[in-house]
């Protein structure tokens, strides 16, 4: 069977614009949570978010290093976050220069979960005031979410599959979990994979607010607002970015001798088949997924070291630590969990390909990223490691990545060291 | 340079992300500043709001340089 490896890896998040800047940030237990600039949100309810830093912030996004002024004006922020995100994964795998054969070979999958938010709602209100005619003509192309796979195609010019998952906030570790089968399959040797999300905007921040699942008795403390597991835990807090991976068949990762980061050595997919918004409460869903991945994967629980938990912020928490321990054991048999959605936020379509990748790099520096805030654990966290507040060095051997959206749609990744 | 040339080019530099020095009356849009057809109905409802001018799809269509913007928002404009 053809395996899987990673051999390049791109982030865009609030903690940074590189993988390097992202992951020392994490580690160091900082927060990219503060008031909403990116538009007034003195009428909204939840008045915060973790938005990724303007160019010229100390960690900052810099859209011209990457992306085109012309494709800047015409896109939504999450297509120039994905762009961005893939060409550094490109320059990590050392395959910018691709011959014609390879490019034949080299497929994207970079999803999101909501996509062009902020461009449908600016361009609704040019089209109620100002009329048909002043719709923008990129509208369209702009806000589409397959727009990340079809803008890096065309800049790279890879002619491998070109598909885009949508399954909110599982996306992203759905869109690895596809390529990877992709290139399994033969479909291709090369798949940039991941996932992408900016709907920091009213409308995004109202919608999600309504549906109850944003913290808002946060807003004069920013920074404590997204505290997974902790008993005063109150709803997600909104960040934005994208992270994508290269993938890559072993073999010929091995051939053209690349860095391996990693093995894609299980996942799993299910449906709660429950609710729109709110978890099975026996996170049955979720546990499928996991036991599909470990099945995969051929894993025992013993063989986890870590888990990177979806853990948002919600009641959810314990239904997913429930699962967790049905699948791993009470004491997850000596794995830490820990939810970097403390630090960076909840990507929503980009989660899951950004919290990959933070288990990639916990299996390459034997680290685990810490769960900042957890002052006061709830009791249904008793006896498992949650790595609160600081990181901790530990062996790493494989990590599990949980990736849970709305729609009751569960995806689980595992990855391995080669 | 008129005050229209000026305006113009300064919508196409922001419009296409080109440089200013080659926004010249003679560049072609498509040709010389690597537009799509999509960026020129772009160009056209920019110009349209920044001169209050009303350019319909057959005059649009035969905008191809510089000089053509400028000559027709000459002519048109109120």
């Amino acid at each position: 069977m053809r395996r899987v490896v990673v051999t390049g890896l791109g982030l865009v998040t609030p903690l940074g614009a590189d993988v390097e800047t992202v992951w020392a940030n994490l580690l160091a237990g900082k927060s990219g949570a503060g008031p909403i600039t990116r538009f007034d949100a003195s009428n909204q309810k939840c008045r915060i978010a973790c938005e990724v830093k303007p160019a010229g912030h100390e960690y900052g996004f810099d859209a011209s290093k990457r992306v085109d002024h012309k494709i800047q004006r015409q896109v939504d922020p999450f297509i120039v976050y994905g762009i961005d995100a893939a060409g550094q994964a490109l320059e990590d795998a050392g395959l910018v220069d691709m011959d014609e054969a390879l490019k034949l070979r080299t497929g994207c999958s970079i999803g999101s979960g909501i996509g062009g938010l902020p461009g449908i709602e600016s361009e609704s209100i040019v089209l109620h005031e100002k009329g048909p005619s002043r719709v923008s003509p990129h509208f369209v192309h702009g806000r589409l979410i397959n727009l990340i796979s079809g803008q890096v195609s065309i800049k790279y010019g890879l002619m491998g599959p070109n598909h885009a998952v949508v399954t909110a906030c599982s996306t992203g570790a759905h869109s690895i979990g596809d390529a990877a089968r992709m290139i399994r399959d033969d479909d291709a040797d090369v798949m940039l994979a991941g996932g992408a999300e900016s709907t920091i905007n009213p409308l995004g921040v109202a919608g999600f607010a309504q549906a109850r699942a944003l913290n808002c008795s946060f807003n004069d403390r920013p920074e404590a607002a997204s505290r997974p597991y902790d008993k005063d835990r109150d709803g997600f807090v909104m960040g934005e970015g994208a992270g994508v991976v290269v993938l890559e068949e072993y073999e010929h990762a091995k051939a053209r001798g690349a860095k391996i980061y990693a093995e894609v050595v299980g996942y799993g997919l299910s449906g709660d088949a429950y609710h729109v918004t709110a978890p099975h409460p026996e996170g049955k869903g979720a546990e499928l997924a996991m036991r599909m991945a470990m099945r995969k994967a051929g894993m025992e629980p013993g063989d986890i070291d870590y888990v990177n938990a979806h853990g948002t912020s919600t009641m959810a928490d314990t239904i997913e630590l429930a699962a967790v321990k049905r699948v791993l054991g009470d004491d997850l048999s000596g794995a830490s969990m820990s939810s970097t959605k403390s630090a960076i936020g909840h990507l929503l379509g980009g989660a899951g390909a950004v919290e990959t990748i933070f288990c990639i790099l916990a299996l390459r520096d034997q680290i685990v990223p810490p769960t900042l805030n957890l002052d006061n654990p709830d009791e249904g966290t008793i006896g498992v490691d949650l790595v609160p507040h600081v990181a901790r060095k530990r062996t790493v051997r494989a990590a599990l990545n949980n990736s849970f959206g709305f729609g009751g749609t569960n995806a689980a990744l595992i990855i391995k060291a080669i | 340079m008129s005050d229209t040339a000026d305006r113009v080019k300064k919508i196409v530099v922001e419009h296409l992300g080109v440089e200013a020095d080659k926004v010249t009356e003679d560049a072609s849009f498509i040709d010389d500043l690597g537009a799509d057809s999509l960026d020129i109905v772009e160009l056209v409802m920019a110009f349209e709001e920044e001169f209050g001018v009303e350019i319909p799809d057959d005059a649009a269509e035969k905008i191809a340089t510089v000089a053509d913007a400028i000559k027709y928002i000459d002519e048109n404009k109120g």
